[in-house]
């Protein structure tokens, strides 16, 4: 298995604040890796380093053993990096239908064949019935399928997905789960950013913690829901030792 | 291929005019209109489809007419090659100024205050510089032939400008359904997820702006023809900024036909203004102005969209 994303100590600093501190991971080719830490820990904005969106003030990012850092986002999504947004981006004013096929223009330069790609994509993340509906009018649980369509279209080999559970009433959530799974089957590599535990546990392979800009653990999901460090990260200094306590 | 016979019905409908009437006033009504509908489908490309909203575009306007006349009157050159030389050049000005605008990272009002300054900039020059004749202007020589791109009466230019239209009808048509515009759309309508899904978001609008000025110098050139006359005012005046994107806005922004709707509509109010208040200097512009408080405040999509919405 051959490593398709490497992060080398990138830091990044907004003004006084260094939102990441030479945060460093790895994602084997073919896995799901997800990316968990507090709210406010770095990883938007390690994401957005990722994909060109933010250059970063220190480190470098490697992608199938190629240095891509500070490379501009069109470049690295015709590479095959694709992304989502955290809080969903859509082609506010075109359809469904439009949204998607401008991600599958991509590769397909007539628009009808990117139209009828669009579908095809839609059908997978099961937007079909909303195909014609105004992205705008879409619900949450809507847009963050759209979201994942729209970077799917693109097709690509290396899909970073950014809270794309967020939001999701259980039902949606348990239909979600089963099309992020089909996509890994479709040899795409996914690293994704959740704080819906749950879903980490049923679908990564491999997960890092990042807390203050630094990754502080990393491991399988059971190891890392019992790491002390992690624990303390979430729930504050001691918490740990406090949860032993109280059995 | 039904939306191209449509465009076909249109301009074979349009071209009919003269041939139903003769009346100087109204061939010369309806050639200024479908001038303004040319410039403005310029305007339409960049403001429309892509969502940058131009001041300035008589610089490109400006830069078609003079450089069709001071081709002719200062080298002698032939005024159908000065014409698409005045659209080669209008072109270029529009890849500087989006050039220097976009690579800045202007948008919105940053980027529509930087057009108008281009244009002033450009009148300013135009109003000194010995070449455009400064302030007495450049009058083309009288020569009333077909080689020259004269004509004795005002149907043949009617037909010239109707076939300018009918042109960038197909144009942007065509536009509307290429990987080009799709991406000129997504850029107006989220510039960050255009850039995810690999697109070169300023060479977007950089084309656009390029196309956009080379239709309204288009236009220009056209000016410079029929009226045979320029000066720095006329060519890279605010005036024409305005029709620019009065008409689109008016006749439905960001669609095919509503640059030639909103020039008919807001040319035939002006009339109207003329004759009931017998040419009252501003008055057309306090017209135009209520026209556009209506149209932004009832009908955003302009009157394209109120036809589409009954439809
Ligand atoms: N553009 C910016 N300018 C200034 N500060 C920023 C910027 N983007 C992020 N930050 C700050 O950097 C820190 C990390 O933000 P980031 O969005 O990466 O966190 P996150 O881990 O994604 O959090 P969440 O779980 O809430 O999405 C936060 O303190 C945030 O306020
Ligand atoms: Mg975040």
């Amino acid at each position: 298995m051959s490593e398709i994303l490497r992060v080398e100590n990138v830091s990044r600093r907004f003004g006084g604040l260094l939102a990441l501190d030479r945060a460093a991971l790895t994602v084997t080719e073919g896995q799901i890796v997800a990316l968990v830490g507090p709210n406010g820990a770095g990883k938007t904005t390690l994401f957005s380093i990722v994909t060109g969106f933010l250059k970063p003030t220190d480190g470098r990012v490697f992608y199938r053993g190629a240095e891509i850092t500070g490379m501009p986002p069109h470049l690295l999504a015709r590479r095959g990096i694709a992304r989502t947004f955290q809080i969903a981006q859509p082609f506010a004013g075109l359809t469904v239908r439009e949204n998607i096929a401008v991600g599958a223009h991509l590769s397909r330069p007539a628009r009808a064949d990117a139209l009828a790609a669009a579908e095809d994509v839609a059908q997978a993340v099961g937007l079909t019935p909303a195909l014609d509906r105004p992205a705008a009018s879409l619900t949450v649980a809507g847009r963050k399928r759209l979201e994942l369509a729209r970077a799917l279209a693109i097709e690509p080999q290396l899909l970073l997905l950014d809270e794309v559970l967020a939001g999701l009433n259980p039902s949606e959530l348990r239909d979600m789960v089963p099309v992020i799974r089909a996509i890994a089957q479709r040899g795409i590599t996914i690293l994704m950013i959740e704080h819906v535990m749950q879903a980490v546990m049923s679908l990564a392979e491999g997960v890092f913690v990042l807390a203050e800009g630094r990754i502080i653990a990393h491991g399988a999901p059971r190891e890392i829901a019992a790491d002390p460090r992690v624990i303390e990260a979430y729930l504050g200094h001691g918490a740990a030792e406090r949860m032993r306590q109280h059995g | 291929m039904k939306s191209y016979a449509s465009i076909a019905a249109v301009v074979a409908l349009l071209a009919c005019v003269p041939l139903l009437t003769a009346s100087n006033v109204a061939l010369n009504f309806m050639v200024v209109a479908l001038l303004i509908a040319l410039v403005g489908q310029g305007w339409n490309v960049l403001g429309g489809y892509g969502g940058q909203y131009s001041f300035g575009h008589a610089a490109f306007f400006g830069t078609g007419a003079y450089v069709t006349a001071i081709l002719q009157v200062h080298y002698g050159l032939n005024a159908w090659l000065g014409l698409v030389i005045g659209i080669a050049a209008g072109a270029l000005i529009g890849a500087i100024t989006g050039a220097l605008s976009f690579r800045s990272g202007l948008r919105g009002s940053y980027f529509a205050l930087v057009t108008l300054a281009f244009a002033e900039v450009l009148r300013i020059v135009a109003s000194v510089a010995p070449i455009t004749g400064a302030g007495v202007g450049t009058l083309i020589k009288l020569d009333l032939r077909w080689e020259t791109f004269q004509f004795q009466s005002r149907a043949p230019f009617y037909w010239i400008i109707l076939a300018f239209v009918a042109a960038s009808l197909v144009l942007v048509k065509l536009m509307e359904g290429s990987r080009f515009g799709a991406y000129l759309v997504a850029v107006r309508e989220n510039e960050d997820a255009a850039k995810a899904v690999g697109i070169d978001v300023l060479r977007v609008k950089l084309a656009a702006m390029t196309l956009s000025a080379a239709i309204t110098a288009a236009g220009g050139c056209f000016y410079a023809q029929y009226f045979l006359f320029l000066d720095a005012g006329i060519a890279y005046g605010p005036w024409i900024s305005v029709e620019a994107l009065l008409a689109p806005i008016i006749g439905g922004i960001g669609t095919v036909y509503g640059p030639l709707l909103g020039a008919l509509v807001v040319k035939t109010l002006g009339e109207v203004t003329k004759l009931a208040t017998g040419d009252a200097p501003g008055l057309d512009l306090v017209i135009y102005g209520c026209v556009l408080i209506l149209v932004v405040a009832f009908a955003p999509q302009g009157i394209a969209g109120l036809l589409r919405r009954r439809a």
